[in-house]
C-alpha cells in the first residue's frame, strides 16, 4: 500500500488523500442520516431555490438537477453546477455530518424494536423527501412516477434475466397486457363513456377499487405468461428468448387489431388514480416482496436453476415448476407496473409497447447489475433520469446511453452492482465506530 | 430385503448397448462399490438410478417403491442423495446456501412465505441453516460457510458436495468418484469423512472409483464393470485376485 502511493506523484497522492478522508468523514452517517439530510436539502430548494437560481442567473430553479438547463444553455453551465453544489451536495454533507451522532442514537434506538417500525420511519422520510422535491414543478412528478414504475419492471425483470439466467423479452407484453386490463377494468367500473357506458361503481369508490384492480391486472399477466412458460420449460435451451419475443409482438399486433380498446390510436379516458403515494408505495411494496423471494431458500433455487440444472435437479428441486413460478411472479409484477404506468399517463397506445421498450429495459437490468436488488433500482434510476436529463440534446441522446452501456459492459460484465444480497437489517442499521477504534484513538491521545 | 434393488437394468442410446442386465442390491448400512475401466459405463448406472435416463428394461426401487420414470428431483426427495464426477457446484452461491438449498423439498412455509417474509419462514430458514452449520461441520469446513464455491481448493468443493448430498436426508448415498483429482492428503481425508459419515449416520453408500486403494479400503462388496455388463461381484479380496478382472483392467497375457 504505502509502496504504491510512494510511486505516485505528489499531486495524485494528496488528491487521494483527500478522498480517503472525505470517505473516512461520511462513513459513518447511518441510512436516517442521509434521509434526513437529503429532506433538509430539498426543504432549502423549497424556500431558497428560486431566490438562489435568480442570483445565479437562471430564471428559475433547475428541474433535473440543472442537466437539461445545462445541455440547451451552455453558457449557464457554471450557475448549474453552482445550484446542484450549493442546493442538494453541500447541505447534505454537512446536516449529514452534523446529525450524524443524533441520527446513529436513532437508529441504534430503532434497532430495538421490530424492523418494521425501523423501516416504516426510513419510508417515510424517503416519501417526504421525494414529496417535497417534486412538488416544485410537475415535471417532476411525472419524471418520478415513471421512474418509480421503472424499478417495478426492471426488478420483476431481472427475477428471470438475472436470479434465473434465462433470457426473456417479453415484458413489454406484459406491461402492455398488464396496461389494458387496468385502463379497461377502471374506465369500465369508475367512469362515463362512450366505449363502456355508464360507471357500474360509484366514482367514490375509485380509490379503494385501484389496488384490486392492479392486483386482477397482475393476475391476469400472469396468467398470459403460462402461453410463454408452458411450451418453453418443457426443454432445456434457449427457446424462451424466442419463444418470449413471439409474445411481444403477438400481444402488440393483438391490441392494434382490437377495436374496442382503440385499437392502434390507443386507449384514453383512465381516471387520475396513480398519485404519487399510491406509486410510492406499489415500488416499495414489490422491491420488499421481491427481495423477500429472492432472499429465501426457495428463491435461491433461482440461482441455482441458473448455474447448474443438473445438480439443482439433484438437491430435490423441482426445476420446471421453479422456472415456471420466477417468470409468473416477474409476469406479475410487470402487469402491476403496466397498471401503474396506464393510469400514470392516462393514455396507453400498442406503439409503446415494442422493441424500444424492450431495449430499454433490457439496458437497466444490465446496467444495474444482474442478479442485485440494488443493482436493479439504480438502474432503473439511472437510466430513466438520464433519458430525461440528455432530452436537449435530441438524437444524441441515442449515441451517449448506448455508450455507456458498452463502457459498463466492457469493465463490469455483469453490470454495475451485480450478484450482491440486499440485507434489508443491515442497510438499517447504525454505523457506529467500532468501540475498539475509539479506545485506540483515546489511547493515543 | 434390500434397501436398493436393481433388477435386470439394461439400457440403449440409440443402437448403442450402454448397460446389460445390471442388477444391484444394497443392504441398509452397507457400502458397495463400482469399478471398471474407462467408458464401462459406470457413471450412466448411476445417470439411470437417479432418473436422469430411463432406463430402456429394467426395475428399480428404493425402500419397496418404484422408481424408474420419476424425474431426478422426485429420485432424490424419496431419498437417493448423489455427488458429481465433475463438480457441479453453483458458482455464485456461498457454501452455506449450498448446503440450505438440499432441504428445498422439504421446506413448508411455502411461496407466502418466500414473498412475504412471514415469522414461520424466518423460523424455519433459522433450522434449516443450523442444520447445515452442523453439516459442514461433519465434513470439516464449517469456517468456510460464507464463502463463494468458486474461491475454495478443490478437495474443499468436494466436501462441498458431499454435505450437500447428505443434507437431502438420503437413505442411500451415490458417490461418482469422490476422489477425482484429489492430491494423496486430501485423498486420505475425504476417505475419513466419507468413514466418519458412514459411521455417524449409517447410510448406505454406492461409489464408483477409480483408484483400487479407495475402493478396496471402504467397501464390502464391490462389483466390476465392462462394457456395461458386470463381470465379476464379490469381496475386495475376491475382486483383486479375480483373473477375468485383471485382465479387464491389465490384458491378457500373451502365450507363447
Amino acid at each position: 500500500m504505502s509502496q504504491i502511493s510512494e510511486l505516485e506523484t505528489p499531486g495524485k497522492r494528496s488528491l487521494r488523500k483527500i478522498w480517503v478522508d472525505a470517505k473516512e468523514q461520511i462513513r459513518y452517517i447511518p441510512l436516517s442520516g442521509w434521509l434526513f439530510a437529503a429532506l433538509i436539502s430539498v426543504l432549502l430548494e423549497q424556500f431558497l431555490g428560486n431566490p438562489f437560481a435568480h442570483a445565479l442567473g437562471i430564471s428559475k430553479a433547475p428541474v433535473l438537477f440543472g442537466f437539461v438547463l445545462a445541455l440547451s444553455q451552455p453558457a449557464l453551465i457554471p450557475s448549474a453546477i453552482a445550484y446542484v453544489v450549493v442546493i442538494y451536495l453541500l447541505p447534505v454533507l454537512i446536516v449529514g455530518k452534523l446529525t450524524e451522532k443524533i441520527t446513529n442514537r436513532l437508529s441504534t434506538w430503532l434497532i430495538g424494536y421490530p424492523i418494521v417500525i425501523s423501516a416504516i420511519i426510513h419510508i417515510a422520510l424517503l416519501y417526504a423527501t421525494l414529496q417535497i422535491w417534486s412538488s416544485i414543478s410537475d415535471y417532476r412528478v411525472l419524471v418520478l412516477k415513471l421512474t418509480l414504475i421503472a424499478i417495478i419492471v426492471t426488478l420483476s425483470l431481472n427475477v428471470v434475466n438475472g436470479y434465473m439466467g434465462e433470457f426473456s423479452c417479453s415484458h413489454p407484453g406484459f406491461l402492455a397486457v398488464g396496461a389494458y386490463v387496468a385502463s379497461v377494468l377502471t374506465v369500465l367500473f369508475f367512469v362515463d363513456d362512450t366505449v363502456f357506458g355508464t360507471a357500474l361503481l360509484p366514482k367514490s369508490l375509485a380509490p379503494f377499487g385501484f389496488p384490486i384492480v392492479l392486483v386482477i391486472s397482475g393476475l391476469v399477466t400472469a396468467v398470459s405468461a403460462l402461453l410463454v412458460a408452458i411450451p418453453s420449460f418443457r426443454t432445456r435451451g434457449d427457446y424462451l428468448a424466442i419463444i418470449s419475443l413471439a409474445f411481444m409482438f403477438i400481444i402488440k399486433s393483438t391490441v392494434e387489431n382490437l377495436e374496442v380498446i382503440g385499437g392502434a390510436r390507443g386507449f384514453s379516458g383512465q381516471p387520475d388514480l396513480a398519485s404519487l403515494p399510491v406509486v410510492f408505495i406499489w415500488t416499495i411494496l414489490s422491491i420488499w416482496i421481491i427481495n423477500n423471494f429472492v432472499r429465501s431458500t426457495v428463491g435461491k433455487a433461482l440461482n441455482a436453476v441458473r448455474d447448474g440444472e443438473l445438480a439443482a435437479e439433484a438437491m430435490t428441486v423441482n426445476t420446471r415448476r421453479t422456472k415456471t413460478i420466477a417468470f409468473l411472479f416477474a409476469a406479475f409484477w410487470a402487469g402491476v407496473a403496466g397498471g401503474l404506468f396506464a393510469h400514470v399517463l392516462r393514455y396507453v397506445n400498442p406503439g409503446t409497447f415494442g422493441i424500444q421498450k424492450l431495449a430499454e429495459v433490457l439496458a437497466m437490468v444490465y446496467f444495474g447489475g444482474l442478479n442485485s436488488v440494488v443493482g436493479s433500482v439504480v438502474g432503473a434510476v439511472s437510466l430513466t433520469v438520464l433519458g430525461e436529463a440528455l432530452r436537449p440534446l435530441e438524437i444524441y441522446k441515442w449515441i451517449i446511453i448506448p455508450v455507456m452501456l458498452i463502457l459498463v459492459m466492457v469493465y463490469r460484465p455483469s453490470g454495475l452492482i451485480s450478484f450482491k444480497e440486499l440485507d434489508i437489517k443491515k442497510l438499517l442499521k447504525p454505523k457506529q465506530k467500532p468501540e475498539k477504534e475509539e479506545e485506540e484513538k483515546y489511547g493515543l491521545a | 430385503m434390500a434397501l436398493l434393488e436393481v433388477k435386470n437394468m439394461t439400457h440403449y442410446f440409440g443402437g448403442l448397448r450402454a448397460v446389460h442386465d445390471f442388477n444391484l442390491a444394497i443392504d441398509p448400512g452397507q457400502i458397495r462399490g463400482l469399478i471398471g475401466p474407462n467408458g464401462a459405463g459406470k457413471t450412466t448406472i448411476f445417470n439411470l438410478i437417479t432418473g436422469i435416463y430411463k432406463p430402456s428394461e429394467g426395475e428399480i426401487t428404493l425402500d419397496g417403491q418404484n422408481l424408474v420414470g420419476l424425474r431426478p428431483n422426485e429420485v432424490a426427495e424419496r431419498g437417493l442423495g448423489r455427488t458429481f464426477q465433475n463438480l457441479r457446484l453453483w458458482r455464485h452461491m456461498n457454501v452455506l446456501d449450498h448446503v440450505k438449498l438440499a432441504r428445498y423439498s422439504k421446506i413448508s412455509y411455502g411461496l407466502v412465505g418466500a414473498f412475504l417474509g412471514t415469522p414461520k419462514r424466518n423460523r424455519e430458514e433459522e433450522q434449516i441453516e443450523a442444520m447445515a452449520m452442523d453439516l459442514l461441520e461433519l465434513v470439516g469446513i464449517r469456517h468456510l460457510a460464507d464463502q463463494i464455491v468458486t474461491n475454495l481448493p478443490y478437495g474443499a468443493q468436494r466436501r462441498v458436495e458431499l454435505a450437500r448430498a447428505l443434507a437431502t436426508d438420503p437413505k442411500i448415498l451415490f458417490l461418482d468418484e469422490p476422489t477425482a483429482g484429489m492430491n494423496p492428503e486430501e485423498l486420505l481425508e475425504m476417505l475419513a469423512i466419507v468413514r466418519q459419515v458412514h459411521k455417524q449416520i449409517g447410510l448406505a453408500i454406492f461409489l464408483i472409483e477409480h483408484r483400487m486403494k479407495v475402493v478396496m479400503d471402504l467397501c464390502e462388496m464391490i462389483q466390476t464393470l465392462v462394457f456395461g455388463e458386470v463381470i465379476a461381484e464379490g469381496t475386495p479380496e475376491e475382486i483383486r485376485n479375480d483373473p477375468k478382472v485383471i485382465e479387464a483392467y491389465l490384458g491378457r497375457e500373451v502365450e507363447t
